[in-house]
């Protein structure tokens, strides 16, 4: 009984509802296979321990074209946990105590 | 510090290399004056910063992406505020009680934006790092947008609704909003550092994401596509502002140990300040939302509980501890939407917006997510209410509220252990009583008490005779000051607060629409008696 191991942490993602994102949330899920899926009115939250990574090459996969990260900014409602930004992932982490 | 290199064609920088062009490349050492001279600031609040380099934006925005990810976001926006105006969204949201949320909306937070866009203003030119100061270049700009795009959205509703028209004017002289106004001056008033720790990381890091995820969602769900689209919309910047925030923190605590206190007060100071300003948005979400999507109580578990609780274990490796208090939120959560709504509701005569008592549909939503708290102390009281307006005696207080020193808001939460207790607080200063909400705003007060002893207090302005119109003449004999007193802070009784019922907004609803201003209520009057006006 006695848990010494820290729970992992959840981050988050939040992303508006619409059909730019059904993609993008694919490639995540797909990506992520500990993330949970939670959906609200107009908009999505994904949940998950510890980190998140997401992948444009999954995402131009999903969307059939290519895919600059950045573009995520036009849909992006809301994170939880540090952000690590390159042209090829966008991690939201938290690092391990 | 290149030009000496030949030119050549060069391959397309990456992203990083982008981003660090534009933040280190383009500042420079100052020559004919020092650098404290310069950033004046700097030493202001005893934060030791020794190599601004060292500052990392995560999001590593540049200039040209930023214009054209924020042009194509006002493209959306705009295409879907035309949309809504063209086909008359205004009408087919769920009710018209959903549209008064919308007054203390435009009244108490847009001109919170507006604020926002004027501190990081001031940020873009006191930070000595560029890193930092393009971030908060951008920030003001993101929060003048959020204004603009919050006063567009919602002039459609103005067209037809009461209560909107003199926003600015209100947030400036109306009672209850000196209580955002109040906060986000007290932060603008205070020094870049603690302003950015306040805003960018206790307010919108750990605390906005209430405002926009389920409040927005929750318009969505009321129908309102106007809102839920410039909700999103400024979001969408937000995000980048709370990444700020977590990497100010950061940044501070690696720069030096001596930070730490320093920061950690700040941390204590404006997650509570915040938390105090959100009762507003508990209210919005039990009472104003016609259709709801969760409780305030739930919203909190999820968004500082849970969401707050995971940041704040992995801020622990620099020394931060939770702030003060957040067990007293907690303790609250069941609590305050109640507690303010039942406020809001006795001094209905006074507020700009009208105000109900909920509905037996809604009390029973309310007993649901409230197991613990709402049928032992508020349902008892709201079906008491209900007895007396039935019987032609409504209640309602007509004596001016006590009002907390720090927060602004009357002194009308209960003790942390005992809700059937008020609670209060008081500290003499100067040989001066002044009173206080909570532990968690006394704290406030009686670490900088010269601060707060300036602050507007409208009541005490009231009784002083400084909230009067010009050419009001006190000696006369039917001067009445409370009457005085809402018509100076722009409300206009019958039109503006009130009874929901018998206000113009349910009256024109119905006669509108042809459905009832309450989607709980049957129409409170038949149509063939509003063609009366």
């Amino acid at each position: 009984m006695t848990d010494t191991v820290a729970p992992e942490q959840l981050v988050f993602i939040a992303l508006q509802a619409n059909s730019d994102t059904i993609s993008i949330i694919e490639a995540i899920m797909a990506d992520n296979p500990r993330a949970v899926l939670n959906e609200y009115p107009a908009m999505v939250k994904i949940d998950a321990p510890g980190r998140l990574v997401i992948k444009r090459e999954t995402i131009e996969e999903a969307l059939g074209r290519s895919y600059d990260l950045r573009e995520i900014q036009l849909n992006l409602i809301s994170l939880g946990g540090s952000v690590d930004e390159s042209e090829d992932e966008f991690i939201l982490e938290w690092k391990r105590v | 510090m290149s030009a000496t290199e030949e030119l050549k064609p060069v391959k397309k920088l990456n992203l990083k290399e982008n981003y660090s062009l534009l933040t280190r490349g383009l500042g420079w050492e100052p020559t004919y004056h020092t650098k404290a001279a310069v950033y004046p600031m700097m030493a202001f609040e005893g934060i030791k910063i020794h190599d601004w380099d060292k500052w990392e934006d995560p999001f590593r925005l540049t200039m040209d992406a930023y214009w054209k990810y924020q042009g194509e976001k006002e493209r959306k926006l705009y295409a879907i505020i035309d949309a809504f105006q063209q086909n008359n969204g205004q009408f087919q949201v769920t009710d018209a009680r959903y549209v008064q949320a919308l007054k203390v909306f435009i009244n108490g937070v847009t001109e919170l934006e507006y604020l926002s866009h004027r501190g990081f203003c001031i940020l873009s030119r006191e930070f000595e790092g560029v890193g930092p100061r393009i971030a908060a270049q951008m920030q003001s700009i993101d929060e003048l947008r959020h204004a603009q795009t919050q006063i567009h959205a919602i002039s459609q509703y103005n067209k037809y609704f009461t209560g909107m028209s003199c926003f600015p004017y209100q947030f400036d002289h109306a009672w209850y909003l000196s209580i955002p106004k109040s906060f986000f001056e007290d932060a603008v008033s205070s020094g870049p550092f603690e302003f950015i720790t306040a805003i960018s990381f206790a307010f919108e890091y750990v605390l906005t994401n209430l405002v926009f995820m389920p409040w927005m969602s929750g318009a969505a769900f009321n129908g309102d596509m106007a809102t839920v689209s410039f909700g999103f919309s400024a979001q969408s910047d937000e995000a980048r502002h709370m990444t700020l925030g977590i990497e100010v923190i950061k940044f501070l605590l690696e720069q030096d140990p001596d930070n730490l206190p320093i920061v950690q007060r700040w941390i204590d100071k404006w997650f509570w300040r915040g938390y105090r300003l959100l009762t507003l948005l508990a209210a919005m979400m039990d009472y104003m939302l016609p259709k709801r999507v969760m409780s305030w109580s739930e919203a909190w578990e999820i968004y500082f509980e849970q969401n707050g609780g995971a940041l704040f274990v992995d801020l622990a490796r620099y020394g931060v501890r939770m702030p003060k208090y957040w067990e007293v939120t907690v303790k609250e959560k069941g609590l305050v939407s109640h507690q303010l709504w039942s406020t809001f509701y006795q001094l209905r005569h006074a507020v700009a917006f009208p105000v109900w008592l909920p509905s037996d549909d809604e009390m029973d939503w309310m007993s649901a997510k409230y197991p613990d708290t709402f049928d032992k102390y508020f349902r008892p009281k709201y079906t008491y209410w209900k007895e007396l307006e039935a019987a032609g005696t409504p209640y309602i207080v007509d004596t001016l509220p006590v009002l907390c020193q720090t927060c602004q808001w009357p002194t009308l939460f209960a003790e942390p252990d005992d809700p059937m207790q008020t609670c209060h607080r008081e500290s003499v200063y100067k040989g001066e009583t002044f009173h206080f909400c909570s532990d968690g705003c006394k704290d406030i007060f009686d670490y900088e008490p010269e601060k707060y002893v300036h602050a507007w207090m409208p009541v005490q302005q009231i009784l002083q005779g400084n909230c009067f119109l010009p050419g009001v003449d006190p000696t006369a004999p039917d001067f009445n000051p409370l009457v005085e007193a809402l018509k100076y802070m722009g409300i206009k009784p019958g039109i503006d607060g009130g009874d929901f019922a018998t206000c113009q907004d349910a009256r024109n609803w119905e006669e509108w629409t042809k459905r009832a201003a309450s989607m709980y209520e049957a129409m409170a009057t038949p149509p063939v008696a509003t063609a009366a006006e």
